[in-house]
């Protein structure tokens, strides 16, 4: 079965539909599906729920998609650097959903996985732990009971995914810390479609080396990629 | 006197052991990693899937694809190892990562922490604060002991909402260092300069000894 494709518009050809749930990738700037987000924006996709760790920048990332109002809702741990969202926000014309940070990717690992619920320590006695099941377990220093609260699995209609190599099957490597939620978000879609720098013959992955299987993945492309720097950070070059 | 942003961080990273793997929050607690002990290893950890942070890169060799928690550009040590965000709260909430040294907004005495929201003001979100307080081994909070007010930031009960409830095992402020203890709080060190009647006057909090 086929599955590169030529590009982000011909990859997500009849998968995108008003109102669907989208896991993305991504940390901040880092490691995000750039191309296929442009592609939904030019699909011109209506009504989006995004389970996406950062909602990117005013003219970047899911950013772009909240410039031309394509997305009803964010679930995301960190939300900041981004004036259209809060603008969108604070006016009511976004539903927002804070996770905390690992219970999110955590919530994409266990649908991925095909657990619904787990319990966690993550949030008890805080907002987060309003209106979930709560539950003790024998955690504690010998045998003491703990608090835990419950946290639903994620399931997706779609995952959008970036990843630096590909071989034609879909097996993955990541690079540096743009792997963070591309693996999780890449699980708990119904369909996940990964965008590359590069996708190499079958065979040339060294299979000790792939980072996520491609039963994982169904639709690949290629593409340049801007890969733009959030906080460019640096050192003065030490002198010997 | 007090101990300024430089001499708290730097009380801090006398919390640190050998061998330790670490996570280290924005603003003071980043500065922790300029003054680690002679002869202490401690491996940093950033939650967006990398243990063995390095320094800033020289410039012109940053790297869109590594950064760290605050999404600064940083570079890779001979021990780094890279992981997905599932991995990567998988060891904060097992239990794996021994410290995290983060900022406050409120500590209370009984370990409350707030540091993620100011109701009615912009809510930017908790990133991986509730996780970290919830799992490592041990949480120290390095703050000014009073908001910019003069009013404390060391309180019988926190006023904003939680980071998380009883998590905060000791706390570090320009004025000394406070342990969390049954019924309050307890000075284990004061600030150069400062008196514990200083100290006692700026904190809310009980205090037990």
């Amino acid at each position: 079965m086929k599955k590169v494709y030529s590009n982000a518009a011909e990859a997500l050809d009849g998968l995108l539909h008003d109102g669907m749930f989208i896991a993305s990738g991504g940390f901040g700037l880092c490691g995000i599906p750039e191309l296929l987000l442009d592609a939904i924006k030019d699909a011109g996709t209506k009504d989006l729920t995004f389970a996406s760790n950062n909602a990117g920048v005013d003219d970047f990332g899911i950013g772009i998609l909240l410039q031309t109002k394509q997305v009803k809702k964010m679930i995301s741990s960190y939300v900041g650097e981004n004036a259209e969202f809060m603008r969108q926000y604070l006016s009511g014309e976004l539903e927002l959903e804070f996770n905390p940070q690992g219970t999110l990717a955590e919530r994409m690992r266990a649908g991925g996985a095909g657990i619904p619920g787990f319990f966690t320590k993550t949030g008890v006695g805080t907002v987060i732990a309003e209106g979930k099941l709560e539950k003790q377990f024998p955690t504690g220093p010998d045998g003491a009971m703990e608090d835990y609260i419950m946290e639903e699995g994620l399931f997706a209609d779609l995952a959008i995914v970036k990843a630096w190599k590909a071989d034609e099957t879909g097996n993955l490597v990541f690079r540096k810390t743009a792997r963070n939620f591309n693996v999780p978000a890449a699980t708990c879609g119904k369909v996940c479609v990964v965008e590359v720098e590069e996708i190499v013959p079958t065979g040339s992955l060294d299979p000790d080396h792939i980072h996520l299987p491609g039963i994982y993945v169904h639709r690949i492309i290629k593409g340049e990629h801007e890969k733009r720097i959030e906080q460019r950070t640096v050192r003065k070059k030490e002198t010997a | 006197m007090a101990w300024d942003r430089n001499q708290m961080a730097a009380r801090a990273a006398q919390e640190l052991q050998d061998g330790w793997y670490v996570n280290l929050g924005i603003g003071i607690p980043t500065l922790v990693s300029n003054y680690i002990p002679e002869g202490v290893e401690v491996t940093l950890q950033s939650e967006n899937g990398m243990l063995g942070m390095g320094p800033f890169p020289i410039e012109g060799e940053e790297d869109p694809d590594l950064i760290n928690a605050g999404k600064q550009t940083i570079t890779e040590l001979p021990q780094t190892a890279y992981f997905d965000s599932a991995q990567s709260f998988a060891m904060i909430r097992g239990g794996k990562i021994a410290m995290a040294i983060l900022g406050a907004m409120e500590v209370a005495e009984n370990g409350d922490l707030a540091n993620w929201m100011i109701p009615g003001k912009l809510v930017k979100g908790m990133g991986g604060a509730m996780d970290l307080v919830a799992g490592v081994g041990r949480v120290v909070v390095v703050m000014d002991h009073t908001n910019k007010h003069g009013d404390s930031k060391v309180l019988k009960a926190c006023t904003l909402p939680l980071t998380g409830k009883g998590v905060v095992d000791r706390i570090i402020t320009g004025l000394g260092v406070l342990d969390v203890v049954e019924g309050g709080l307890k000075i284990v060190e004061l600030a150069d300069g400062v008196t514990e009647e200083e100290l006692r006057a700026a904190t809310e909090a009980t205090i037990v000894n």
